[in-house]
């Protein structure tokens, strides 16, 4: 994003979304793989963040603030989404996650 | 085979075409002496003219006239040059765009005294190919115009943006955001952006948001207002909105809007007072002698 | 340590396992030290997600608990407006300018 001369706030709210995603990554996945894609055309960058973990069964349950199965606070999954510019949540229960986040510079 | 007699029609009787042309626009009252001179016009008739017709001569070979192809490049940037320069003197859109269309009649004329009857096909061919053509250099003039006056409109918005949310130091330590107009999403971001980093900058403890010149107060806007005082408390200074008045007051009871912890005052005034209190500053006045 | 005061200055680098480790040596400190008041400096901080947002509520609430007062200072405002987006607006941890603002306001609450 540096390098598309991003203003510092477009890139603390990106940063901040994907921490919040690849944590739950972690977390909850048991572990995540990140692809990062910078499209100069369009000055944004998409991330990509999956898991083989135990996918999400209700999710606008999970996207509500508030609601964490662990000992979170609940609010990375529905904040995330808030933060990016564009977001989008695939997971099959028994398979995995994979939450595809965008930013513009 | 139509576009060759395009081509030898263009090149053998420029003089004749550049004048016929030059007379279409003046009967469609497309040539603005107003804004240019007659030299100037002819110029740029002129250089539209040989990019178009160097165009034209590039696709024989292929007898198609694809205003696509790279064999264009040249026309379109002729066309870019004229029409920046046009609109720039404040010739319209529309206008732009009849200035070139303006040429396809005196062409189609010459084509049907050059074809020869029996050669009907051939006629029409070269027509609708023609049509073609100029139709889309028009409508790329058009798309140019346009283009030039959505940057004008984007260069407005930014500067109206950064006109309508200023940050006015006040005192050591208190700065006034003075809110005016429609607080839509966009620029409640660029308020509170603006807001935070006048913390940093004017070392300031206390932030009066002064919303006498909003219009409307809903449920978004206060939801903006209630955000933007929780920031600014996360920074270490304090947030006083004031200028609430008796009926954004009511609206924002009867939205349910919490105002929770943060403090209103009623005017600028009234939260000036209480800055100063807060901050241990006497203002004393004098009554001149 | 000044006059009593703790600094806890976040170093732009810390990892997850060392903000943990700061919560569990934090109250120790403060009892070794006898501090009369905490003041957590996250000014290196680029970016404070929930997580690392919760840990420095709970650092507060420690000093709080330990009767001694604690302060949060130096956020950016990305930062800011970044945790009030996530909904994180801290409601129960005092903050400040910067330090020298803390400390000011520590010694008038005394
Ligand atoms: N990658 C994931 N795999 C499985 N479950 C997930 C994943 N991400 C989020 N979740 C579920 O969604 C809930 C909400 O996530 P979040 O809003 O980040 O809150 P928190 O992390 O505080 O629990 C989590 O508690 C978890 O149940
Ligand atoms: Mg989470």
């Amino acid at each position: 994003m540096d390098a598309l001369g991003a203003k510092v706030i477009r890139k603390t709210r990106l940063v901040t979304a994907v921490s919040e995603i690849f944590r739950n990554g972690l977390i909850y996945g048991g572990g995540a793989l990140v692809l990062i894609h910078c499209h100069n055309a369009t000055r944004t960058v998409w991330i990509d963040c999956c898991d083989d973990g135990p996918g999400i069964e209700d999710m606008a349950l999970a996207l509500s603030d508030g609601y964490t199965s662990g000992s979170g606070l609940g609010r990375g999954l529905g904040g995330a989404k808030r933060l990016a510019d564009a977001f989008e949540v695939l997971s099959e229960p028994g398979i995995g996650t994979q939450v595809r986040l965008a930013g513009r510079a | 085979m139509p576009v060759r007699y395009i081509h030898v029609i263009l090149d053998n009787e420029r003089e004749l075409l550049l004048k016929a042309w030059g007379s279409t626009q003046a009967e469609e009252g497309l040539i603005r002496r107003d804004l240019f001179t007659e030299r100037e016009a002819r110029t740029q008739t002129e250089m539209l003219y040989d990019a178009l017709s160097k165009g034209v001569k590039a696709s024989v070979e292929t007898d198609l006239l694809d205003p696509d192809a790279e064999c264009w490049d040249d026309m379109r940037a002729a066309l870019a040059d004229v029409t920046r320069e046009r609109t720039k003197r404040g010739v319209s859109t529309a206008e732009m765009a009849a200035f070139v269309l303006a040429l396809k009649y005196p062409l189609f004329e010459r084509l049907r005294t050059t074809v020869d009857d029996s050669n009907g096909k051939v006629l029409i061919d070269a027509v609708n190919q023609f049509t073609r053509l100029i139709d889309s250099v028009s409508l790329y003039t058009t798309e140019l115009c346009i283009s030039e006056r959505d940057k004008t409109i984007r260069r407005q918005q930014e500067e109206m943006m950064e006109l309508a949310s200023p940050v006015v130091e006040l005192w050591d330590r208190i700065v006034a955001v003075p809110l005016v107009g429609t607080l839509d999403s966009m620029r409640a971001q660029e308020v509170m952006e603006n807001t935070l980093s006048a913390i940093v900058d004017k070392k300031a403890d206390i932030v009066i948001i002064d919303i006498t010149g909003v219009l409307t107060v809903d449920t978004q806007v206060a939801q903006h207002l209630i955000r933007t005082a929780a920031a600014v408390r996360l920074m270490g200074a304090e947030a006083i909105i004031s200028g609430i008045s008796p009926r954004i007051a009511q609206t924002m009871v009867q939205l349910g809007v919490d105002t929770g912890e943060i403090r209103t005052r009623s005017s600028l005034r009234m939260a000036l007072a209480d800055a100063f209190r807060q901050l241990d500053t006497d203002v004393i006045s004098r009554i001149a002698k | 340590m000044v006059d009593e005061i703790m600094l806890v200055a976040i170093d732009e680098n810390i990892n997850d396992s060392d903000i943990v480790a700061l919560q569990d040596r934090l109250a120790e400190e403060v009892h070794a030290n006898n501090a009369q008041g905490i003041v957590i400096d996250i000014s290196a901080l680029e970016i404070v997600d929930t997580f690392v947002g919760r840990i420095i509520a709970q650092l507060a609430g420690i000093g709080v608990l330990m009767d001694a007062p604690t302060y949060l200072v130096g956020m950016r405002p990305a930062v800011a407006m970044t945790l009030v987006e996530l909904g994180m607006t801290l409601p129960a941890v005092k903050t400040a300018r910067n330090l020298q603002h803390a400390v000011t306001r520590l010694r008038a609450s005394r």
